[in-house]
Parts: structure tokens; sequence; C-alpha cells
């Protein structure tokens, strides 16, 4: 009898153990939307990806549909190619789409943004968004600005 | 002048053989695998010793570090408006730093100690001689089964601390500070990663679990047996396993998230 409480309560012990791991997994981490190989890539070309990062977020009208899985240099067109993985369900995306790179709050963290166009035809494996916006740079922002002002001071000072 | 060398010299020497029985103790209790699979009842009886009733203070201490945690995020991230991001960070410290960190020292705390005094006061009283006269091998009789006993319980422990220091965080976020229920589960589970995060986290308790069981039983198993000898072993036992822990947890941080 002794030997048995024993028993139950380390197999107990271990159940909970456990049970919380899968806690961590499932509620906690994305293991449960992480959506392994399947879905399909499809590559962007940018001028300027900001803050992106692997791992952000792609979106449809604010609908997460994939993330960014690699970012890479092109040394003879000098831009920046990104990898997005698309998952599967979204199959129907026209291939004349327009990626656009968007921060959430000001603050917040860089996505691309998918913006669909009037193709038939849709995006598959391996294929390339032509029309892409790079992200906006806050200091070239603050910069046009300032420099449209200063142009409009001296046009009013001249006469 | 020469004497102060000597003592230099000595007290090298002393600490290098000591590492030295260290690793070969650890090299037999490892080997002692083979006799312990036939007897897994040693086993369950060390786990429940070791990591069973450890469980209430493992437990109880997340719970609260979690709602600690919940209340100090809060203070700051409220100030940027980003109290949505609460369960990030709550999640994030609990399962990649906290959770293994303190589990790992509270575990040397409650078990490491009593290991190396259960075991130094056998080698004090003789019991472990008297198991080597009977052709019983101590090694894989009683430091075995206590080791991977405590290898065993320790990611265990770390994973319960953090899930119920999660589900403190929750309370308090939730419940006490008014932050919204969905933004803190989404953002959460959009931000921890499962592998990076979580699993790393895993790997860092296995890691101390091993190195917390080590110093206490070669503590024990390496103390002057007298009442003064033990009681210096068990507090050795504690500061050495905190420090190991701590240092260790900084290397495996950099190795881990460094890159």
């Amino acid at each position: 009898m002794q030997t048995r409480q024993l028993e139950i309560t380390v197999g107990f012990f271990m159940a909970l153990g456990l049970v919380a791991l899968f806690f961590l997994a499932m509620q906690v981490s994305n293991l449960a939307s992480i959506s392994s190989d399947e879905g399909y890539t499809i590559t962007a070309r940018f001028d300027n990806i900001g803050g992106l990062k692997v791992r952000s977020p792609v979106s449809m009208a604010g609908v997460r549909v994939g993330r960014v899985v690699g970012i890479s240099y092109d040394q003879s067109s000098f831009e920046a190619v990104v990898t997005l993985a698309i998952d599967p369900e979204f199959n129907q995306i026209p291939d004349d789409s327009i990626a656009k790179i968007y921060t959430s709050g000001l603050l917040g963290e860089q996505y691309v943004g998918l913006d669909p166009g009037g193709s038939l035809e849709s995006l598959e494996q391996d294929s390339e968004l032509m029309m892409t916006q790079s992200a906006l740079v806050l200091e070239e922002i603050v910069g046009q600005f300032l420099f449209s002002k200063a142009e409009e001071n001296a046009m009013s000072d001249e006469p | 002048m020469l004497d102060i060398f000597a003592r230099f010299g000595r007290v090298g020497l002393a600490a290098l053989e000591r590492l030295g029985r260290g690793h070969l103790l650890l090299l037999q209790i490892l080997l002692g695998l083979t006799s312990l699979l036939p007897r897994p009842k040693l086993l369950a009886a060390q786990i429940h010793s070791i990591g069973v009733r450890t469980t209430t203070i493992i437990v109880v201490s997340g719970l609260f570090v979690g709602m600690v945690l919940g209340l100090q995020g809060y203070y700051v991230l409220s100030q940027f408006g980003a109290e949505d991001s609460l369960g990030v960070m709550v999640a994030a410290s609990l399962v990649r730093e906290l959770g293994p960190v303190v589990t790992a020292l509270l575990f040397a705390g409650r078990a490491g100690s009593a290991l190396t005094a259960e075991i130094g006061l056998m080698k004090a009283t003789e019991q472990l001689s008297g198991l080597e006269m009977m052709a019983v091998d101590p090694i894989r009789r009683i430091l075995s089964p206590r080791f991977y006993a405590g290898f065993i319980s320790m990611p265990l422990l770390a994973a319960m601390f953090s899930a119920i220091g999660v589900i403190g965080g929750y309370f308090v976020s939730v419940g006490l500070l008014g932050v919204d229920d969905g933004a803190f589960w989404s953002q959460m589970q959009a931000k921890i990663d499962w592998s990076e995060d979580v699993l790393n986290g895993v790997i860092k308790s296995f890691v101390f679990g091993f190195v917390c069981a080590w110093i206490a039983l070669f503590q024990g198993y390496d103390t002057i047996p007298t009442s003064a000898g033990v009681s210096q072993s068990t507090t050795r036992t504690v500061v050495h396993s905190a420090l190991a822990v701590l240092v260790l947890d900084f290397v495996l941080t950099a190795l881990m998230f460094g890159g």
C-alpha cells in the first residue's frame, strides 16, 4: 500500500509537469499556429525594408496570412529580397498584388501587407511580387518635411 | 616567502583534486543507469522525495513571481500605452529566464541541501561503508537514483513554475489591472516561439538539474564525516549550486539568444 501511494503521487507529479509543458506549448507559445512546411513561398523585392525581421507577420486586410521566412540582399540590383511563406489555405491571392511594408502603431513592429490586385491568376510557389512599396523611414519623412518647409519660407520671403 | 607559494600550490592542487574526484564520481553515477533501469522503483522513490515534495514551494513561488511580474510590467508598459504587451513580457521573462533559474535556485535550496545532508550523514554514520561491506555499490544503489531523479524532476518543476507564473500574471493583469483578455493571450502566442523560447528554457532547466544534482551528491559524498563537515558541505552545496546556475545561465543565454 505504501509503495502504491508513492507511485501514484510520482505519476501525478510527472503528469502535472507534462501538463505544464503542454500548456506552455499550446497556450503560451505559437506551436498551435505553426503551419509547418505546408503552404507556399513567394518573394518580393524592396528598396528598403526598414525594420522588417524574419518571422514578421504577413497580412491581407489585417488578417494574418503568413510570415516572413527569409531576408537577403541582392548585390546586383541593390535591393532587399524578402521571402514570404503564405499559409496553404490562402491560395486565391492575385499575382499582381502589391506588397507594402507597414508599421503597426506608431512604434510597433513592421509587417508586410498585401493589397490584392485584379489579376485572375493566383500566386504560386516561387512566384515573385512585381509591385512593392518600401518601408516608411521616419527620418526621411521628417527630413523631407523640414526641407519643404524651408523652401516655402524662402518662396514667401522673396517678393 | 616560499611558504606563501607552497600554500598557494596546496590550495590549487586540492581544488584540482576535488574537481577530478567530482568528475570521476559523475562518470560512475552516469554509468549507474545500467543497474537503475531494471529497478525503476528506486527512481520513483527518489522522484517522490526530490520532485514531488518540492512541488509546493515551486508552485507557490511561481504564482507570486508571475503576479509581481504582471504588476511591475504594467507600471512600465502603461507609460507607453503598451499594456497589451504585458502577456508577452510576463511569459517571455518566465519561460526564458525566471522559470529555469528561480526553480534551480529553489531546487538547490530545498532538494540539493537535503541530498547533501542525507548522503553526508550516511557517510558519517558509515552506512555507505556498510553497503560496501555487503558488496553493494553505494554509488549505484544510493547516488545514481538520486541523480537521475533530480535530472528528471528539475525540467518538470521549471515547466510548472513557468506555467503557473503565466496564470498568475494573467490573474493580475486581466483580473486586477484590466488588460484586455484577448490581447494578453494573442500577443503572447504571436511573440513567444515554441523552439526559440520554450524549448531553450527546457534545455536550460535540464542543464541546471544536472549541475545541481551533481554538486549536491558530490558534496555529500566528499564530505568530512563529522557533524561540522556535513553542515559545511550542505552550505557549500547551496552556494556552489547558486553560483553555478547563475554563471551557466549567462553562458547559455549568450549561446541561445545572443547570436
